[in-house]
């Protein structure tokens, strides 16, 4: 079967410990992820967890029936990739010289990123978008030298008026 | 009403309808054992050699009875010991509850003297848990346990509750027994698309899981069975479910499973799995397991739809109404074809018993249980331990009640037996019968002075071989008879072991003898051992090798082939 990359959305109770659980639920059907962002909702009582992922349908479907039954997550949704906006955010940590300052810049500019810190021998730049374009950006700067990166993993929401928690 | 958090844990038991808790006092209970001192008119607490022994005899307590077990154990080295129970109880979906102390809230994450995060340990084998530092949530979080405990697919849950949680005082208002979450409804379009299948079939094998003793669907299999001309055949959990002589009824399928009923699986052209998670043990090789049926698979819990096995049809809902639905929705039929392919399954597997017997008044596994089957009631349960001696239970013993096998199968916990014995017995007040091995009952036969302690009825047999049967075997067929570790050949008198313990004692080595024991012991309500010695070559068989499937299935230690 087709190894593809997916994104699940998942509405957890804002309580302790239950990222915990749900990373553990990973670990024990040897499920494994490419990226995991947590944060607050909407909704005071629950956080959104995104999942990045690879793997074939049975992976997705497994993945999808492990996480619903856990007690303290409340819904999961597979984010369909026509129908729903996915961002990152990278900060990364670039050597500067005389050579190559002015190829940085430019590609700042060409990904629309931006410059957060600067000094005479490093920068470092902020960009956001889809996951792919991230990498892009990362291939270009590599020539120049790259000291330090992070990214945050996808964060994604449905198109469209809805919302996941009040559906249905 | 004002109570400490330790009186709101046992007044919360009470009112959910709990009789008997089993467990062990230490540190960080002791105000729990205080209030269950307090209440001694009103509950009944079962002190156990070890935790573990324990936490076997809630699971046994549970599945004699179909009710939610306890288990209370101290913090630190009282949770860990009880962890095995709880995955044998998780792998078995056996509704638990489990009770841990905990060091006061002040001194969690310092390392504290017998703190551990019991929590942290026991997520991957809980149903879910809970660690309570607040007392205002305790009483609620106790009702919470129990719901998820029994609801749906059960399992067990942990409560972790700190000393000065027990301590504290808080409110308590009596609440009613919390009521099961409601299953699903299964969908319309999928019990029509179960009933068409049905239909269409010519060879249909109706296959009982421990799901179908839980929604307790065994009539509803028999009346289905009789009304589309089909069989019936179990996994090791679905033992009891249908008694053994049913005509309708096959046996055990699976590595270890009868011939006729594994045979009889793989020449389906429908199974009707009901409450099975088709456990590798149960498929064998799921590359070619029932490659000629269309599969039907109910289940409670939606994850086991197409989880092991890609079926044709998920009914996911409620057992009891989706089987209803399919027995009231499907046409009556006669399929004679499929009689006569199981009546010679049926003559094959006669053949083959016929051609391994043992010699007239051999000490054989065979004949154990002809024994044992002669000398104990319908509603007698059997609880067993994990190697040989447990297939052989599954194979020879004669089932004629539901909840009468008290077994561990996922996890095949050696150490399991004697602990749930004592639970099963409790609960059910019935005379118990632990079959075990002398591998598995030395490794939590200290529960001997628990049995002897409270004068639990139960006869133990140990069908002693001096080896690591079941591992032997395996030995002897893949690992060229290289027996590692596997020849215990101790010097242990389990006679005198038993009268040092308080209970009866006694050593059989002919078939009379074990019958005369066994009969004594069984007449007498209080604890006996009796050391039953057979031939340490002896197979469990059939056997589908690991991995294997139905055509490569052993039949008899000469290596007869099956050439069905």
């Amino acid at each position: 079967m087709m190894s593809d990359k997916f994104v699940i959305a998942v509405y957890v109770d804002n309580k302790f410990g239950v990222l915990t659980r749900v990373t553990s639920m990973f670990t024990r059907r040897g499920f494994n992820i490419d990226a995991l962002t947590v944060g607050e909702t909407e909704c005071p009582e629950y956080s959104r967890i995104t999942i990045s992922m690879s793997g074939d349908g049975y992976a997705r479907a497994q993945m999808i029936n492990q996480l619903r039954k856990l007690h303290n997550v409340k819904k999961v949704e597979l984010l369909d990739k026509d129908n729903s906006i996915r961002r990152e955010l990278m900060i990364i940590k670039v050597k500067l010289n005389e050579n190559t300052r002015q190829d940085v810049l430019s590609s700042v500019n060409i990904f629309r990123g931006k410059i957060i810190d600067y000094a005479i021998d490093s920068c470092c730049i902020e960009c956001t978008g889809d996951p792919t374009k991230i990498d892009a950006f990362i291939e270009i700067l590599k020539p120049c030298g790259i000291i330090e990166m992070c990214r945050t993993g996808q964060v994604a929401l449905e198109r469209g008026n809805g919302s996941m928690i009040s559906k249905e | 009403m004002k109570m400490t958090g330790a009186q709101i844990v046992i007044e919360t038991l009470i009112e959910q309808g709990v009789d008997t808790v089993f467990g062990y006092p230490g540190g960080q209970v002791l105000n729990l054992y205080d209030a269950l001192y307090e209440n001694s008119d009103r509950i009944n607490h079962v002190l156990t050699a070890h935790e573990q022994g324990a936490s076997h005899a809630a699971d046994g307590y549970s599945r004699a009875t179909g009710k939610v077990g306890v288990v209370i154990a101290t913090s630190g080295p009282g949770a860990t010991n009880i962890v095995t129970g709880i995955a044998t109880a998780m792998m078995d979906s056996v509704p638990m509850v489990a009770i841990t102390g905990n060091v006061p809230c002040s001194l969690i994450g310092r390392d504290s003297f017998q703190e551990i995060d019991i929590t942290g340990i026991t997520l991957p084998i809980t149903k879910h848990n809970y660690f309570v530092n607040n007392i205002a949530d305790l009483a609620d979080t106790v009702r919470e346990a129990f719901q998820i405990a029994k609801s749906g697919r059960p399992g067990p849950v942990l409560i972790d509750i700190p000393k000065d949680v027990q301590t504290a005082v808080y409110d308590y208002e009596p609440k009613p027994v919390v009521p099961f979450l409601p299953n699903r409804q299964p969908k319309n379009k999928d019990v029509e698309a179960a009933i068409k299948a049905i239909d269409e079939a010519k060879r249909p094998y109706i296959y009982l899981g421990g799901g179908a003793i839980g929604s307790k669907t065994y009539e509803a299999a028999i009346a289905l069975a009789e009304k589309i001309d089909g069989v019936i055949g179990c996994s090791l959990m679905g033992l009891g479910a249908v008694p053994t002589d049913h005509p309708r009824f096959l046996g055990m399928q699976g590595m270890h499973g009868h011939y006729a009923s594994s045979m009889a699986q793989n020449n389906a052209d429908l199974i009707l799995a009901v409450g099975v998670r088709f456990s590798d043990r149960a498929t064998g090789n799921k590359e070619k397991f029932a490659k000629r049926a269309t599969i039907v698979q109910l289940d409670v819990d939606f994850a086991e739809i197409n989880k092991n096995i890609n079926v044709d049809v998920g009914l996911w809902g409620d057992i009891t109404e989706s089987m209803n639905d399919i027995l009231n929705g499907v046409k009556e039929k006669k399929n004679p074809e499929w009689m006569r392919i199981v009546n010679r399954l049926r003559e094959k597997e006669q053949k083959i018993e016929e051609a391994c017997k043992a010699p007239e008044n051999a000490l054989t596994p065979k004949t154990v249980f002809d024994v044992i089957n002669k000398v104990v009631k319908p509603d007698t349960p059997l609880a067993t331990d994990v190697g040989q001696h447990q297939m052989w239970a599954a194979q020879y013993f004669k089932f004629r009640t539901p909840r009468t096998f008290v077994s561990s199968g996922g996890l095949g916990t050696m150490g399991f037996g004697l602990g749930a014995a004592i639970g099963s017995a409790v609960a059910t007040g019935k005379h118990t019968v632990l079959v075990t091995g002398d591998g598995s009952f030395g490794m939590n036969l200290n529960e001997l002075a628990t049995a002897v302690t409270y004068n639990v009825p139960v006869t133990i047999v140990i069908m002693n071989n001096g080896v690591l049967g079941m591992v032997r075997q395996w030995q002897t067929l893949f690992f060229n008879e290289h027996y590692s570790n596997t020849t215990l050949e101790r010097k242990t008198d389990f006679v005198k072991l038993a009268e040092a313990f308080g209970a009866k004692g006694y050593i059989t080595e002919t078939l009379d003898d074990f019958e005369r024991v066994m009969t004594e012991a069984f007449a007498d309500d209080s604890p006996t051992v009796i050391d039953c010695r057979i031939d340490k070559d002896e197979f469990v068989l059939p056997m589908l090798p690991p991995g294997g499937s139905i055509d490569d299935m052993i039949v008899s230690k000469k290596g007869g082939e099956n050439d069905e």
